[in-house]
């Protein structure tokens, strides 16, 4: 185990979990609004739009995250599509975990009971109102959750852009290993930063599940 | 005889879920500040019909009217979203389960409504859904989050919150089958309350008794189809029809 090692290539893994806070960060702005957009069709009215958000996260969740990304990096340019790896890895990530995150905002409206809808809409609310006024709320906790987990499974997914050249977490590592032949070391202090990280995105969902748990508050 | 509009007046209602009808051409109609209670087996269609009446179930066929309006007009979209939402505020639902919404305070459930939906300020809504918890004997739950409540209380709030939008009819789904039998009183004595109000009532019950006691008018149906109505004395006590006989029969031996 070779400590001072460690101690050199801290701060230069350090540095790349920023890129990799970012990279996590874009991916999940992109991924929410995807996943909103989703759920909102999934409840169309439209059967059209309900049958195109059911294909969408099909085919989202069928095909791996990697071949996605190649397919929009390396595909991209013969469509007149030319992103840089960054762009091209966070608009992929951030579309793929939106597939994700619908459905667990799908299922958390679903799992609200049905007579709160019928309550709702027998006083005269309408759709849009008995959504946002009884619905979401009560979804809210169970919505976070839910985004929480799919939270921690992009920041780890975020690896994955270290194949398309963005120097994230992993490929730093990577260099690190070609340099210093100590792949043990440097892949186990990798490792530990992701924890880190994840870590942290757990703290910050437990604070907002707490905020919005209204059924925790109603039950005191 | 009958020259007044019917606060409800049903005709010809058939509902199926796909070959099986449920509901085979009913027709029904309780005039202002009456109060009539449908009987039946499980099964029947009796909430059906009931739900039917606000369109939280929509039919296959036949008309619905309320207070002279229909209720059912065959319009499409945003059109009868905005219909259905106006007509809906004029009938209060009272549900088997409740159906408070836990996130919210006993005052705030009964004032939603009236303060965005009738455009009430919050000081109207506020004395408005004092008047009411008093009435249902609740004032001192008023910040009270439904967990907390029993269900004969959590019933009395949902009565509570169904008339703040101080409706023209009031439906009654079971109000009183999920609750233990000593809570069913209080319930029931808020209903006494508003019939002797003269509030125009539609009760779907399995409460003979109470149905005895309070209606002017009771109905008894038997898959999908009305088998008898009358005077409660007539239904209950000197039913005509074999079924009802046979319903009444089973249902007071318990």
């Amino acid at each position: 185990m070779d400590i001072e090692l460690i101690r050199q290539i801290l701060p230069f893994l350090a540095q790349a979990s920023v890129l990799t806070i970012g990279l996590t960060v874009c991916s999940l702005a992109i991924g929410l609004v995807v996943a909103v957009t989703i759920t909102i069709a999934s409840f169309s009215r439209m059967r059209a739009a309900r049958w195109a958000a059911a294909a969408y996260v099909s085919i989202m969740r069928g095909t791996p995250l990697l071949v996605q990304l190649f397919l929009v990096y390396f595909g991209g340019p013969q469509m007149g599509l030319e992103l840089t790896p960054f762009l091209a890895g966070v608009v992929t990530m951030g579309f793929n975990i939106g597939a994700y995150m619908s459905e667990g905002m799908k299922g958390a409206v679903l799992a609200v009971d049905r007579g709160q809808n019928e309550a709702s809409r027998s006083l005269g609310f309408g759709r849009f109102d008995t959504m946002r006024l009884f619905i979401l709320p009560q979804a809210a906790p169970l919505m976070i959750r839910s985004l929480g987990v799919n939270t921690v499974i992009l920041c780890k997914s975020t690896a994955l852009v270290s194949t398309i050249g963005v120097v994230e977490l992993t490929y730093s590592a990577q260099r690190f290993v070609t340099s210093t032949f100590k792949p043990f070391e440097v892949f186990a202090c990798a490792g530990a930063a992701y924890l880190i990280i994840v870590a942290a995105i757990s703290l910050i969902v437990h604070a907002l599940e707490r905020a919005v748990d209204h059924g925790r508050k109603a039950a005191l | 005889m009958n020259t007044q509009t019917p606060m409800i007046d049903v005709r010809q209602i058939r509902k199926a879920y796909g070959v099986h009808e449920v509901l085979k051409g009913i027709d029904l109609s309780v005039n202002k500040g009456k109060i009539v209670s449908i009987i039946g087996p499980s099964g029947s269609g009796k909430s059906t019909l009931l739900r039917s009446i606000n369109m939280l179930e929509d039919v296959s066929s036949g008309e619905i009217w309320l207070d002279g309006k229909q209720v059912n007009r065959p319009l499409k979209g945003r059109q009868f979203e905005n219909h259905i939402n106006h007509i809906r505020q004029e009938m209060g639902m009272v549900f088997q389960q409740f159906n408070l919404f836990p996130h919210l305070t006993v005052l705030q459930n009964i004032m939603i409504g009236p303060i965005r939906l009738r455009k009430l300020n919050r000081a109207e809504a506020l004395d408005r859904a004092q008047t009411l918890l008093s009435k249902v004997g609740l004032s001192d739950k008023g910040n009270a989050y439904p967990a907390r409540l029993s269900g004969g209380q959590k019933q009395r709030v949902a009565i509570a919150r169904a008339l703040a939008m101080q409706p023209k009819v009031m439906l009654f789904d079971e109000a009183t089958s999920a609750l233990d039998p000593e809570l069913v009183e209080e319930v029931n004595q808020v209903m006494k309350q508003l019939a002797a109000e003269h509030m125009t009532m539609l009760i779907v019950t399995h409460e003979m008794r109470f149905a005895a006691e309070v209606s002017d008018q009771v109905i008894f149906m038997d898959g999908g189809v009305v088998i008898e109505q009358g005077a409660p004395k007539d239904v209950l006590s000197n039913p005509v029809e074999e079924r009802t006989r046979a319903f009444l029969r089973k249902h007071l031996s318990h």
